[in-house]
């Protein structure tokens, strides 16, 4: 990979991380030094197939868990643990407070991380919760809301509290199909309004395709970089060699596949 | 269509048969004869969970009414309007509000003295291995211990008085309530837990945030089964002990009208031992049961 960044300083700098983690009777390797640099107001995505350590570099970057390699950096500071400049949005539902309602569950990140208080924690809770066309909603308690609303306050939620990046983790994963594609045309007019940088983990080609400007791809067990691409979220045909973005990466990450299956028999 | 693929017939790849094509306009739904309708009285009243049970109420009372007048035999059983008049009549004497006040304070006392303890258990449990090692084993060697079998050892230790009951109390509240705390706050999804973490919620503030409303469901049994066991246990010790620092509890009111032969009276405080649990129940653990866990969808 090339370090050096013409005329841009990386917002978020993964260097050379592997991660670890302890199963029962494993240590299981998620990923292998992995570097990778996100600039101000990226929508950078880590795409690959189950098992390549995606969700647990996003762990890592939200400071849940330390690499046993390598270091992250967010704006040239390490980042040591879990903290309210790096905003996660999960794949569950249950990341929102079932005893808080919409507007309460947005407040209470701004309150409980001491960014804002009383009137202008509700003002700005407010503000958000508009944004995702939920204000008639502000009041109801997440168990009356559909998947997608309830997906719609968790990024509004993570919106309000105005963080350095965004981690989204398969944020779209548990929606049905017509709702993910709704849901991602809204997630782009929302970056077109406020222009966030969001660090988006994905296994799905188009949808990577589609959210992202920047396409990480990460091959399996364990996860290592296997390129970038960039996207213009058409799935344009590369001049270069005449095929379409998506069936790019989709060979890419399917011949991985094809040789692990052959190792896997001759071995 | 029968036997497609008979025997004997050349085998053909079913084919599904062409159809036109068509589009239609939905009905608005204001056009719609009737969409809501209003449910019969009937069907409104067999909706109401307390009337259900008051019909079955009172046909267990209609049914011990009648049993009672065959029997004929006030001693062994009491007709159902002898114990109401019994009952009556011991509220207008002011002997079973007595009573019931010694009893219910006492038992408060014990309750609250248990859910601290409980509190204190659970607090070690979730900041270290060892506090959650020693109330798993503490909590596994007495919860299956009846409280009233520690009962001649507080006799021994604390004498006759309020302060025996009150250590067989919290023997009966401690462990029922801890465990189930600290079963539900093992339970709160690890998701709750990073979005705790992710706001910055640490230590006490991430407990009272976080864990202890994403576990108030479990909190909540504690709380009910720990209020159970308390008040049986009471009753129970006040029956053995009698009375105790001079004035009874309802407990011993049963017992001392059980030695002068006033049967309807010993139902009467039986009697009133079933109201006070089902008051506590139905309105007191009802209602907070309906402003929180059912408010939040977390139990239905």
């Amino acid at each position: 990979m090339d370090d050096s960044n013409q005329g841009w300083a990386p917002l978020l700098a993964v260097k050379g991380v592997t991660l670890q983690y302890k199963t029962q009777h494993h240590l299981v390797t998620a990923t292998y030094r992995v570097s990778f640099d996100v600039a101000l107001a990226d929508r950078f995505v880590v795409l690959g197939p189950s098992g390549c350590g995606k969700s647990t570099i996003l762990k890592a970057v939200g400071g849940y868990m330390a690499p046993t390699e390598g270091s992250i950096e967010l704006k040239g500071q390490m980042i040591r643990r879990p903290g309210p400049d790096r905003v996660m949005v999960f794949q569950e539902f249950d990341q929102l407070l079932p005893w808080k309602t919409v507007k309460k569950n947005v407040m209470f990140a701004l309150q409980s991380s001491r960014k804002l208080h009383g009137k202008a924690a509700e003002d700005q809770a407010m503000r958000y919760i508009e944004k995702v066309n939920l204000a008639k909603f502000a009041n109801s308690y997440p168990h009356t809301l559909s998947g997608g609303m309830k997906q719609r306050v968790a990024i509004a939620r993570a919106l309000a509290m105005e963080a350095d990046i965004l981690l989204m983790d398969e944020p779209f994963a548990a929606l049905d199909a017509l709702t993910r594609h709704r849901m991602q045309d809204e997630l782009l007019q929302l970056w077109e309004d406020t222009r966030f940088t969001m660090l988006f983990v994905t296994h799905s080609i188009p949808e990577a395709v589609r959210v992202g400007n920047r396409i990480l791809l990460l091959s399996p067990h364990p996860g290592q970089v296997v390129g970038e691409l960039n996207s213009d979220g058409d799935d344009t045909i590369d001049p270069a060699s005449g095929r379409k973005l998506s069936d790019r990466i989709h060979d890419t990450l399917f011949a991985d596949r094809i040789e692990e299956h052959e190792a896997a028999h001759h071995g | 269509m029968a036997d497609v693929r008979a025997p004997g017939r050349p085998m053909s790849p079913a084919v599904p048969p062409k159809r036109p094509e068509y589009m239609r306009d939905t009905v608005a739904s204001r056009d719609f004869g009737v969409v809501e309708k209003p449910l019969t009285v009937w069907q409104r009243l067999a909706n109401q969970g307390w009337l259900r049970k008051a019909i079955i109420l009172t046909v267990i009372a209609s049914a011990w009414e009648l049993y009672a007048r065959h029997l004929n035999n006030p001693l062994l059983v009491p007709t159902f309007t002898a114990t109401l008049e019994a009952f009556q009549a011991a509220i207008a004497s002011g002997d079973i509000p007595q009573k019931v006040a010694n009893s219910v304070v006492l038992l408060l006392k014990g309750y609250a003295l248990g859910l601290s303890l409980a509190m204190l258990f659970t607090a070690l449990a979730i900041m270290s291995q060892f506090g959650s090692d020693l109330l798993e084993t503490l909590t596994s060697a007495f919860n299956p211990l009846p409280a009233i079998a520690l009962l001649p050892l507080a006799l021994i230790w604390f004498g006759l008085g309020d302060i025996s009951i009150m250590f067989v109390l919290v023997h009966s509240v401690l462990w029922a309530v801890a465990l189930n705390t600290h079963s539900g706050f093992r339970s709160v999804s690890n998701t709750m837990r990073m979005v705790g973490r992710n706001y910055g919620l640490k230590g006490p503030r991430f407990v009272a945030m976080i864990l202890i409303p994403a576990a108030f469901p479990s909190i909540l049994t504690g709380l009910k089964i720990g209020w159970a066991f308390a008040w049986r246990t009471l009753i129970a010790a006040e029956l053995v002990f009698g009375v105790s620092s001079g004035k009874g509890g309802l407990g011993w009111y049963i017992y001392e009208n059980k030695n002068m032969l006033d049967i309807p009276a010993v139902f009467a405080g039986l009697f009133t031992v079933i109201l006070i649990g089902l008051f506590v129940e139905n309105l007191f653990f009802r209602n907070i049961e309906i402003a929180t866990v059912r408010r939040w969808g977390m139990q239905s």
